[in-house]
């Protein structure tokens, strides 16, 4: 933004200086490679990685407190090196994790969805199930966790079913504000042409509705990786959340560190993913309205 | 109603009549009388404006003309059947433009097409003669936020044009403008109305709007709305703005803001 501005306001800038000092105008040209923010913000982690590093070393906290980040990393390599199927690699743990949170986030958000639909199409079921929809989104899904777990099992299955329960909800609750935010202009402009339900639901309501949706998806995404660790807390023979428990067992939080690191990044590609999607979606909407809707 | 009067050229004079019609919100005495015995006709291929102060139901008259809402009593006949529920030859304007904000120009445009299932290859070239005739060729792939309110407007125009309605209903379309493209956009509305020889039912709460553009202009007074007067227009076609230094013009202002001081409180 801001040197978006510099440059509109770069050519009338001679005329008002009466000397133009080329040396200045250089500068403003080129700007110094460490002023992008970009660059700043990487400075700025090598900085606190660094940090971290040096204190723990020179205080000598015990490495079972806080590992110093030569350790993660050494167990980021050791983890990322074995073979795919190995039991105690990051990559087959890693794979049952991410099958669990595609299976449960795209089951739980999708039934969601269609569940918003179709309820938002029916007032009168939409006003009837109202409170028990706000009673069951304030029980905390995690919570349940145990239960589930004994219901169907440590296989992958009890995880896909907490994730659900965790994704279902956002997107059910946007979904059926977003129909409710539709603008009913948009529904009498489709009336006065004689459009049917089915030509006024595909034409209007839903590609109005969508905003909403995808901010309820992206909320469920985030929940998604944070119903798989704690499903595979309460119990699991595989996944990262398993590989936690089996590292802290033996005093290694550089590896269970080095596990938060692969999590974070299966969730940074999962919403880096959605955001495409959602831009290629509502490639109408001005950029900051639709981060706006996202961020509500 | 004989037929060589449906024969004439600008076509029957009651193309659209109301008799005695009311429409009544909520119910019992809680409910609005929003429109009462409202008695009149519109000739077919005239330019009809309904003025009044807010809240005097003309835009739920406009609402009944394009079958959207039900009324109380009376009737409403459209070349002389009951308007019940919307049907395929009227185009409305609404009321700030109502584009599809995800759709491009064109799209928006082509809406009517795909909604009323016409070959999609005719419609396509008259919804780019329509843009032409609006003044917007090359904006067609552009998005509706990309233009001006006022350009905007002017593709809500087309859109309403594209199934070649007999019967036009445009409520306050440039309620939202700045005065310079209100007048400008008031010309071009007239001009479009001349080269399409629709009949158009035009609602505005401005005085100078509704006697530029009315062959006949149509005064309501609320609570209940009521239709006040019907006030012929008397000035040559195409009329520019210079037309508002005429006498008459200014004679038919007068009478209109006189009766709306009379019957209008101010809200």
């Amino acid at each position: 933004m801001t040197t978006a501005m510099l440059q509109d306001t770069d050519p009338i800038a001679p005329p008002q200086g009466a000397n133009p000092q080329p040396a200045a105008m250089e500068r403003k040209r080129r700007p110094h490679p460490l002023a992008s923010t970009r660059v700043q913000s990487i400075l700025l982690l090598i900085t606190l990685l660094g940090s971290w590093e040096a204190a723990v070393r020179l205080l000598k906290v015990p490495r079972h407190l806080v590992p110093p980040v030569s350790d993660i990393a050494l167990a980021l390599w050791r983890g990322l090196a074995t073979h795919p199927l190995a039991k105690d690699g990051f990559w087959y743990h890693g794979g049952v994790t991410v099958s669990e949170i595609l299976l449960g986030f795209l089951i739980g958000s999708g039934v969601g969805l269609a569940i918003g639909i179709v309820v938002s199409q029916m007032p009168r079921v939409e006003a009837l199930l109202d409170p028990y929809v706000a009673a069951l989104q304030s029980v905390p899904k995690v919570a349940i966790a145990p239960i589930i777990v004994v219901w169907l099992g440590f296989g992958i299955s009890s995880k896909v079913v907490i994730i659900c329960l965790l994704t279902f909800f956002p997107v059910l609750v946007t979904s059926i504000a977003g129909f409710k935010a539709v603008d009913p202009d948009r529904i009498d402009l489709l009336r006065s042409l004689s459009a049917t339900p089915w030509q006024i639901f595909r034409k209007a309501k839903f590609p109005s509705a969508m905003p909403y949706i995808f901010a309820g998806l992206n909320m469920a995404a985030a929940f998604s990786v944070v119903g798989a660790v704690v499903g595979e807390f309460v119990g699991a023979q595989a996944g990262l959340g398993v590989l936690i428990l089996q590292m802290e067992a033996q005093a290694d939080s550089g590896g269970s560190f080095a596990v938060c690191v692969v999590l974070s990044v299966i969730g940074i590609v999962l919403t880096g993913l959605l955001r495409r999607i959602e831009r290629r979606v509502l490639h109408w909407m001005p950029a900051d309205t639709s981060q706006r809707a996202v961020n509500t | 109603m004989s037929t060589t009067t449906a024969k004439r050229p600008r076509g029957r004079a009651d193309y659209i009549r109301f008799e005695g019609l009311s429409k009544h919100f909520g119910d019992g005495d809680t409910g609005v009388l929003a429109l009462k015995d409202i008695d009149c006709c519109i000739e077919e291929g005239s330019f009809v404006t309904i003025v009044g102060p807010s809240g005097c139901g003309k835009s739920t008259l406009l609402r009944i003309l394009a079958g959207l809402l039900d009324y109380s009593t009376g009737r409403v006949l459209l070349d002389g059947q009951p308007i019940r529920g919307t049907r395929r030859d009227v185009g409305v304007v609404f009321q700030g433009s109502i584009l599809l904000p995800w759709r491009s120009i064109l799209d928006n445009v082509m809406l009517p097409a795909e909604v009323l299932g016409l070959p999609m290859k005719p419609a396509r070239e008259r919804a780019m003669e329509l843009l032409h005739m609006v003044r917007l060729d090359g904006f067609e792939h552009k998005l509706p936020r990309q233009l001006s309110g006022g350009m905007q407007q002017r593709a809500s125009i087309a859109r309403a044009l594209l199934h070649d309605p007999k019967f036009l209903l445009m409520d306050e379309p440039f309620g939202a403008l700045d005065a310079m493209t209100r007048e400008r956009m008031n010309e071009e509305l007239q001009r479009i109305w001349m080269e399409s020889g629709k009949t158009v039912v035009l609602i505005t709460h401005s005085i100078p709007e509704a006697v530029f553009l009315g062959d006949k202009v149509f005064v309501m007074s609320p609570r209940p709305g009521t239709l006040e007067r019907v006030l012929p227009i008397d000035l040559p076609r195409p009329r520019s703005m210079d037309v508002m230094s005429h006498p008459a013009f200014a004679a038919a202002s007068a009478s209109i803001r006189e009766r709306f001081s009379h019957a209008a409180s101010f809200d």
